[in-house]
């Protein structure tokens, strides 16, 4: 999967997150982030493989799965997207109206409105994290619970609790059936 | 099943390198192997050794050269720039025969380049990239335990041989995380450091130079380093073979990019192309006897870098006479590291049943 957002949006830090949640159910996993000239605004990207076998490349063309925080990665990963694969968008940064493919799964969630009424706009990853989980059984939610513990420091463990409802919050907005 | 571990390719080399006994890091801050000296300046400490921040990468690799004239475990790392200005004193090294770890996570070039995954360093990692006509042992990983695993064998390598060792990754294999099993070294019989400088009390006077003038001197010292090279080829080639056997195309390349071609090559399978993945894991030695024997059967190879074309040339030499080599290359910048899929194009491209 790929998870595309500007910088700050704690991008990268969710894609950890996942990886984390993958060892703790004893998949394979690889995360690839970008790097380097990242700063606050500025574009973030990774790549997070799960698998129950070999990851292979850690550099995937066309992802089964995108998840797009804001406008500029709908514009640039939109397009590379699995045929019938599964796009989940923030919509409360996100036009889609002028997104033209129909072959995809497109899960529309305003994440930064869900994330400010349990209370944290920062929480926007979590929420994110949340509705994938949900969507594609990847990981638990159980798992991305536990796996908090050993991808934020220690510091800030006291902060756990609202991520873990903010990943509650996300994967409750997709039904039993998957659809939103 | 022991823990496995979220871990950063360039911290897996931390990690390896410490458990290997190195509680000497020397160093200067470059992208993309940043997490390095972060990793090590907050272990050493702890750890009884010494971290130091240098003032330039040529004052690290200097002071590389001291603690490890002593027989410490000793390392430096940077990227493709901050290689380059460390050349000099690898040579010397490489002359006096001293045992050392340098890592370079190399970046695009030629010049300052950028900070992409590059493959732009492999003639001069393995052909000697300082003067006098050297050679130093690199080895290539392509994930994250090989990070682990590598560095540790580099220090082993480096002392049984008595010169430098490099691990050679780039972005890819030094910003991703995998899940990492860290291990106790290995046991290797490692031969006694009779040569290294501790002072007067283990017997008489020793000295490590680079410096031959008597008459046929330095002749025979070029003879011994020549000797050692060759002992390397015979003995600790190392490479990944992945579904060569039946194949009638053999994929190749190393470090990320040979990870890369590995799902290419599994996507061909599904396909149900006879296709294979031969990858060095040692780039100097180069596993060149592996190339001849499994083109003897399979007459065509797809070489894939991240550059426009270096290990390539090693492969031609090592190959039947009768195959023939492809070449792909993706030099690197922003936006071109080649996908799978990219990859498997190419592969489509040249096979044949």
């Amino acid at each position: 999967m790929f998870m595309a957002g500007y910088g700050g949006q704690g991008v990268l830090l969710a894609g950890t997150l996942l990886a984390q949640a993958a060892i703790v159910e004893e998949k394979n996993v690889s995360f690839l982030p970008s790097y380097g000239v990242e700063k606050r605004g500025g574009a973030a990207v990774c790549t997070v493989v799960i698998s129950d076998g070999d990851v292979g490349s850690p550099v995937v063309g066309n992802p089964s799965v995108a998840v797009i925080l804001n406008q500029s990665s709908l514009d640039k990963y939109g397009p590379r997207i699995k045929p019938g694969g599964i796009c989940i968008v923030n919509t409360s940064l996100v036009d889609l109206s002028g997104f033209p493919r129909k072959d995809l799964d497109i899960i529309a969630i305003e994440m930064n409105a869900v994330a400010r009424e349990i209370g944290d706009a920062r929480m926007v990853n979590m929420v994110a994290v949340g509705a994938y989980a949900a969507r594609t059984g990847a990981v638990s939610i159980d798992a991305l619970a536990e796996a908090l513990k050993d991808t934020l420091p220690e510091r800030n463990h006291r902060f756990i609790p609202a991520n873990v409802r903010a990943l509650e919050a996300g994967a409750s907005l997709i039904g039993k059936s998957g659809q939103v | 099943m022991a823990k496995r571990l979220l871990v950063r390719g360039n911290e897996a080399i931390c990690m390896g390198a410490i458990e290997a006994g190195c509680r000497y890091y020397f160093g200067y801050p470059i992208t993309p192997q940043n997490d390095i000296p972060e990793f090590m300046s907050r272990e050493m400490p702890g750890l009884n050794g010494e971290f130091i921040q240098a003032e330039s990468e040529i004052a690290s690799i200097n002071m590389v050269l001291g603690a490890a004239a002593t027989g410490a475990r000793a390392m430096t790392s940077s990227s493709s720039p901050g290689i380059s200005l460390k050349m000099e004193t690898i040579s010397y090294m490489a002359g006096m025969e001293i045992p050392c770890l340098i890592v370079n996570i190399s970046r695009s070039g030629p010049g300052l380049g950028g900070i992409d995954a590059s493959q732009g360093d492999y003639f001069q990692a393995v052909k000697g990239g300082g003067h006098g006509g050297y050679h130093i042992i690199v080895l290539a990983p392509s994930s994250i335990q090989e990070m682990y695993d590598l560095t540790m064998l580099a220090f082993d390598l480096a002392e049984i041989y008595r010169m430098p060792a490099m691990i050679l990754g780039d972005a890819v294999v030094g910003q991703m995380k995998e899940p990492l099993i860290p291990h106790p070294r290995p046991h290797r019989e490692l031969p006694a450091k009779d040569w290294a400088l501790r002072g007067t009390e283990e017997g008489g006077q020793r000295v490590v130079k680079s410096l031959f003038l008597g008459d046929g001197e330095l002749e025979a010292h070029n003879w011994k380093l020549f000797a050692k090279y060759r002992d390397l080829a015979a003995k600790e080639a190392r490479w990944e073979d992945y579904e060569t056997a039946d194949a009638t195309l053999i994929a190749t390349g190393f470090g990320s990019a040979a990870r890369i071609a590995k799902t290419a090559v599994a996507m061909a399978r599904e396909e149900g192309m006879k296709v294979g993945l031969l990858r060095p894991i040692t780039l100097f030695p180069f596993p060149a006897k592996a190339f001849a024997s499994a083109t003897e059967h399979c007459k065509t190879v797809l070489d894939i870098e991240l550059n426009t074309g270096q290990m390539v040339e090693d492969v031609r030499l090592s190959v039947a006479r009768d195959a023939e080599v492809h070449f792909y290359g993706r030099p690197s910048g922003t936006g071109s590291l080649p996908t799978p899929e990219e990859l498997l194009e190419q592969i489509r491209r040249y096979y044949r049943n």
